[in-house]
Parts: structure tokens; sequence; C-alpha cells
């Protein structure tokens, strides 16, 4: 059940299926990454795509951060959910990654996960999430990404 | 005999299970028997305790004392600094670690 | 020194505020102890033997005096009066309540510090050379480099779940003091052959119960390009580094199971595709963090001459303080290991004395030390004799830099939960037989671990005691022959364990062979390594004569 989304497109309402049998169903619109699943191998597939689910079996595992900041940095722009153990004081980093949307497996206290992702007005790192960096605005370089 | 130690949640001191709450004391602890994960899963969702594990003790003079000597550092406090220990008036009290 | 901007200021203060949160959520209930763990360990929190254990960053460990002072402030205000200065060029307070940790990481803020990445499976606090910016050896002032990358590891989103917790340091000269070799990442700022600046990436190395030594994996990386480069070697690991066995998840089991040059084409290929991301900074940003790393105002007058008539005061300036670039000054090592001390602690008195002389002697700058002590990095020699004088007089002028008593030691099972036996003992009880014969025996650089997990660096050590558990009972294992710098090596264990006294034997009977056995002036080091350890085993278990 997706808790938070930050796009305004209609939701894909396809099951997202296994990398595995993504290969052999060439009409599937949305796939499930797991944390050992190699991200770049979407890339070629990345036009018919409209949701990729980045799996969190457990939060502690962060192979799912650069699984989304590789399908962006691609030129991915359809919908990248985070689902499974997806908490409130990931959230913000996630979104840097490139997930716009999430699907906690446990429902998030909304005001909590609200705070949490408003907290840092400022980065110090370009992502794939178009804010800019500190150094950006210390020597007037324009917005990134 | 079974004991059951962990922290204070707040604080974090080491504590003790005494049969009804947490003491700073390994001499109140009491034999939890095989009930100490049930009370330990108890007082952690309570949040009275972090942390909490159930280890062996044995019955001695000054009451009861871990069976291992981590927990006895534990019961005490640094041996390097014992007057910040729970005997710091007590010169040999790192001897009782051993 | 490096002063935050309204920017650094903005993410500190925010990083409070975040981590109030947490713990407000921590204790209402919200979140469990294995959903907050990791966050308060991100923030320096860990759950210790006897409380919650602060540790705070100090970046590339420098301080100013107010950053000084407000950690004896701090110790005071929040903890039993002192601190423990830490291997990781950082500071620890042993005695912390969670409902305080919030106010702590306030104050810290009000002076341009936090505890930010100092625990957790995330990119650590960037060590460096404590006589950076000092150092009559060095290319160039290291510390820039490595707020650089203070900056760009601070919150690092793709980065703070990694397989294992990342540890970097940066030099500029050929003599290593930071163990560079020993880190995850190592990078070493060079000169190519065009005479332009850039770095060189050591990647893979580290202590603990897999000791590895960082190969080469590129000579050159240019100035514009390190952060990218150090990207892309964080990003092959997140992938690929093990996280199915947390002994097996540091990024040196990752480049050794490749192999060097497979993982070196990874990250070759990484970069190559990072490049086209535009992440890295400009160089404008290096040259802004540069400016805030020139020299003090030396006094070009500063006379060079040292009054040595007092032979305490000589034998402290011959152990404890190096040549400094400029003409006129030094650097001063202040030990905080005194014969039968704690290696590393400090009450809050002596730390804020020790902020006190840094303003007064030091241009308001001192260091913190991967081997436990503190630095006042440019002290005039006129004002050398008043300032040892007033050191002493605190009980803080021991001079015995990198000699057998200067010991690195963690904190072992006196303090930390990890430990499997206690370490500072051992080394208080060396520190006190040896005494007599510390200054005929000369450098020897002894590192004492209570675990596996090598926090007191006992893997480079030209002694190195292992503390282990056997059965219940603490026993010790000898190692000869680690060495950190630029001639890197590794222990080797002599043979069978000893008990508490028994290590400290076997300890004497090593120096005594040494001392015996020496030629000219060699280290125990070099003797070690002209001899072999099959002399050495002999004589540390050879059974006593008959009396």
């Amino acid at each position: 059940m997706t808790q938070f989304r930050f796009r305004s497109d209609e939701p894909v309402a396809d099951p997202a299926v296994t990398v595995d049998s993504f290969g052999e169903q060439t009409n599937a619109s949305a796939v499930r990454l797991e944390p050992g699943d190699e991200a770049r191998d979407l890339l070629p597939h990345l036009d018919r795509l409209k949701l990729i689910e980045v799996n969190f079996p457990a939060y502690t595992d962060g192979r799912g951060y650069t699984s989304a900041r590789v399908l962006r940095e691609a030129g991915y722009t359809g919908e990248l959910r985070a689902v499974g153990d997806v908490l409130v004081d990931q959230l913000a980093y996630m979104r840097r990654c490139g997930f716009d949307s999430f699907a906690p497996e446990r429902e998030l206290n909304v005001a909590d996960a609200e705070a949490a992702m408003a907290r840092y007005a400022e980065v110090y790192q370009p992502t794939v999430d178009g804010r800019s960096p500190v150094w950006a605005k210390r020597h007037g370089i324009g917005q990134h990404g | 005999m079974k004991i059951l130690t962990g922290n204070d949640l707040k604080s974090g001191a080491v504590t003790w299970w005494d049969g009804s709450g947490w003491s700073l004391h390994v001499e109140h602890a009491v034999d939890v028997g095989e009930h100490g994960d049930d009370i330990a899963a108890r007082e952690n969702a309570a949040r009275r305790v972090v942390a909490p594990y159930v280890i062996d003790g044995e019955v001695g003079p000054e009451g009861p004392r871990p069976a291992h000597i981590k927990d006895r550092i534990r019961a005490l406090g640094p041996t390097v600094r014992l007057d910040l220990s729970l005997k710091p008036a007590d010169a040999n009290a790192g001897d009782w670690v051993i | 020194m490096y002063q935050y901007d309204k920017f650094d200021q903005a993410l500190v203060d925010a990083r409070v505020a975040d981590f109030r949160d947490q713990v407000r959520r921590r204790l209402d209930g919200s979140m469990t102890e294995e959903q907050f763990r990791p966050l308060r360990l991100m923030n320096g929190l860990y759950l210790q033997l006897h409380a919650y254990m602060l540790r705070v960053a100090v970046p590339y460990g420098t301080l100013s005096s107010a950053q000084m002072r407000m950690l004896g402030d701090i110790a005071d205000k929040y903890d039993r009066g002192y601190g423990h200065f830490t291997t990781r060029q950082n500071i620890q307070y042993n005695w912390i309540k969670l409902e305080e940790a919030p106010d702590i990481l306030a104050d810290l803020a009000s002076v341009e510090m936090h505890a930010i990445q100092t625990s957790g499976n995330c990119i650590r606090n960037t060590t460096s050379d404590q006589y950076a910016g000092a150092a009559a050896d060095e290319l160039v002032d290291p510390r820039p480099y490595a707020e650089l990358i203070r900056q760009w590891s601070t919150f690092h989103p793709e980065f703070s779940y990694l397989p294992r917790k990342f540890k970097m340091a940066v030099i500029a000269s050929d003599t290593d003091r930071a163990a560079m070799r020993l880190h995850d990442i190592g990078i070493q700022i060079v000169r190519n052959a065009a005479g332009e600046l850039g770095c060189a990436f050591y990647v893979g190395g580290g202590m603990g119960r897999t000791p590895m030594i960082a190969p080469l994996i590129r000579e050159f990386v240019p100035l514009d390009q390190f952060i990218t480069y150090s990207e892309a070697c964080l990003r092959v690991y997140n992938r690929h580094g093990r996280r199915d066995n947390k002994y097996k998840a540091r990024i040196k089991i990752l480049v050794h199971e490749l192999g060097k040059e497979e993982y070196t084409r990874q990250v070759e290929e990484e970069f190559a595709h990072l490049l086209t991301q535009n992440i890295e900074p400009p160089l404008a940003e290096l040259e802004r963090i540069k400016a805030q790393f020139t020299d003090p105002a030396y006094d070009p007058s500063a006379p060079d001459a040292l009054d040595r008539s007092d032979p305490d005061f000589a034998l402290w300036v011959d152990n404890n303080c190096v040549t400094h670039k400029q003409p006129g000054y030094i650097a001063a090592t202040i030990s905080l290991k005194p014969v039968g001390g704690i290696p590393g602690d400090a009450t809050s008195d002596q730390i804020r004395l020790m902020a006190g002389l840094a303003k007064e002697y030091s241009f308001d700058e001192c260091r913190v030390t991967h081997a436990q002590n503190i630095v006042l990095p440019h002290v005039r020699k006129v004002d050398l004799y008043t300032l040892w004088q007033k050191l002493d007089a605190a009980g803080l002028g021991t001079a015995n830099l990198d000699q057998i008593g200067d010991i690195i030691a963690c904190p072992g099972l006196d303090y930390c939960s990890l430990a499997n036996a206690r370490s500072i003992p051992v080394a208080q009880k060396i520190s006190e037989r040896m005494a007599a014969k510390e200054q005929e025996i000369g450098e020897l650089k002894l590192k004492i671990s209570g675990c596996i997990n090598a926090c007191g660096h006992h893997h480079a050590g030209h002694i190195g005691i292992l503390g282990v558990d056997r059965k219940g009972v603490e026993n010790y294992q000898l190692l000869l022959g680690g060495c950190e710098g630029a001639d890197t090596s590794l222990g080797t264990i002599t043979g069978p364990g000893f008990d508490e006294d028994g290590i400290v034997g076997a300890v004497e009977k090593a120096t005594d062979f040494y001392l015996a056995n020496k030629q000219g002036s060699e280290r125990f080091l070099d003797t070690y390594r002209r001899l072999g350890m099959a002399p050495f085993k002999e004589a540390i278990y050879a059974k006593e004569n008959a009396e």
C-alpha cells in the first residue's frame, strides 16, 4: 500500500514482476528489484517501464539506494517506489536517491515522516533529486541536475 | 541460577531484575529460572529496560554473582576507576571480578 | 582552521533537531531499539558496558581552543569529569544519559562540532597527519582535502547503510603518521611528473580480525576528480561488499576476493560513468577551504635557539617535539600516557588547561593524534620552556612520545561491550614495569587491543598485544614486528598466550633481548626485522633459570 507518493501522474496498476520473469514477459511495465538484483540489467528496457519497485527486506541493507540512483542517472523517469522495511528516518535519503513513492510494510506516522523529510534545508552532495549542494550555492553555480 | 540484566533506557545505567523491578545492585538479583526471556520481552516493550539478556550466575557470600567476568565488571564498574564504581571505598573491589 | 559558514551550521543544527526527535520517538515508543540503534550509532551514541557512550567527531584531529574547552566542559556537565581520546582522533565520554544526548549535541553545535557518523555502517570521521600544516616534510597541508571529504560524506544518501563501517585517511608527506594504508581508503596527496597535485588512492586496508595493507589502485587522480573517484570506490563496495557475514563485510575482503585488478576495473568503469554526472565540487570550493588553512601569523624574528639547560626539559624536547617548517617554531606533543595512567584519558581540568595553552602558545589550535596524545602544532621555541613547566605541573609533561610507555590501548573490558579482556590494566602494568628502561629502549610502539576488532591497533605495534577470552579467563597474545607508516607491516603472533602478569613479563623479556642484541642505533623493530622471530621467541618462552 503506497503511503507517500510525490508524482502527479496516475499510479500504475500493473503488478510488479520479478527481474527474472520481467525478461520473459515483454509486455510487463512494472518490475521489482531485490537487493541482489543488478539495476543496470533494466537499462535496455527503461522506455517500457512505468514502475520500478525496490525492495528493502531489511532497512539496514543499503543496496537499494544505489539501485535507485543508478536508474535515475540512466534517465529513468517512471515511478520509483521503495517497498518493505521502509522507516521514517530513511525517507529523506531515499528521496535524495530518486525514490518518489513509498510503500512501507508497516504504516508510518505521517507527522513524523513529513517532519523528517522536511528537516534538512541544505545538502552537501548533488544526487539525482535536482537539489543544489551547498558548494553550488557558495559559488553561484545554478540549479543542479 | 539465571540472572536477568540490561540497562536503564533513559540513563543507560546497568540494572538487574530483582523480582519486581530493576536494581542497580547485582546483590538484589533474583533467579529468574525459565522466565527470563518473558520478563525481558515484557520490560523491553514497556521501555523500562534496553538490551536485556539472561546470564548464568552463582550465589556467593555477598549474594548473586555473574558467572562471566564481563558481567561482573558491569556489576561493579571499571576496575581501573574504582572511584567511579559502585564500591568506591573498597580499594580491593577489583578482585571481585577476577 | 576551517570555520563553518551558514550552510555548515544549518546542517549541524538540523542534525541536533533530527536526533532530538529520534530520541523522543524512542522514549515514547514510536521506535523500537532495533530501529533506533543504527540511528543513535550514526550520532556516535553506543550502549556500552556501564552506560551510553558518546563519541564526538574531531575532523582530521584539529580543534580550536574554544572547541577543546567545550570538550572539557561537557565532561563536567554531562559526564564524570573526564574524556577518552581515541585512535580515530576523536573523544569519547563514558557515562552519557540518552535523555541528555541531544543537549550535548546542541552544546557541540555551538562550537561547530558534532558526533555525526562517528559510528554506524557509514563513512566515518576522516583522519589525517597530526602535524598537518606544521610538518617540515609535507607537500601541502592535507586537511583541506579531508574537509572536502567530510562535507561530501556527511549525510551521504547512498552510502549511509553500507555493508560495514568505512574509514578514510588523508596524508601529504612520505612519512605516514596516520596509518594511511590501514584504512578502507587511504589517500596520499602527491605531485605527478607534470608538477600537478593529485591523489594516490590506496583501497582495502584495515585491521580487525583480517588485517590487510591497502594496495595502491590508482597512482594519480586529479584534484578536480577525487570526490568522484571516492564515490566510485564506495558505489562498487555498496553494491558488492558482502552482507552475509559481518566479519567479511569490510571493503578489504571485497578487494581481496575480487582481486585488486578486478576491483580497480569496476571502480574505473563506475568512475567513467560518474564523471558524466557532474558531482565533483569545483576547484573553487577546494580553494575556499584551503584559504582557511593558511599559515598562522608566524613571528619571522622568532629565535631558533633553545635553552636546554634543564635536563628534564631537554629530554622532553628530544622525545616529544618535532621540527617545524617555520624557523623559530616547533610542534610539541603532550603525552596522555603518564606512568601507570590510563592511555588517552584526560580530566576536564587537563582538557581546559590544554585549551588555554593552545590559545596562548599555539595560535589557538591543537590536535588529537591517533596515538591518543595532543599536539600543540605551532609553538615558538622561546615559549617552549614556560609551556613545558605548565604542562609538567599539571601531570602532562611526560617525555615518552613513541616510547614503550606511550602505549595505544583501547578501552577494553573495563568499558567496552565488545571486548574480551581488559587492556588498560595491562598498559598500566607495562608502563610501570618498563619506566626505568624506557629511555634506554628508545622508540618502541606498543599497542594493545582488548578484542579482535583491533581498536588498539595491535597488528601495527612493534609490540602488539591482543586480549582474548579463554574459557572465561582473560588471556593475552603477543605479536612482534608490526609497523604503520611507509614501511607498513603486520605483527606476527609469538606463540601461546599469557595471563596478565605473564604478558608483562614477556614484554620485558622481548625488550631485554633487544637491548642485549641491538647493533648500533637499531630500534627494537630494526633488530626484530634483522633477526626474525625465532630468537625473540626463544627468549620470551625460555624457562627461568633455577636460582
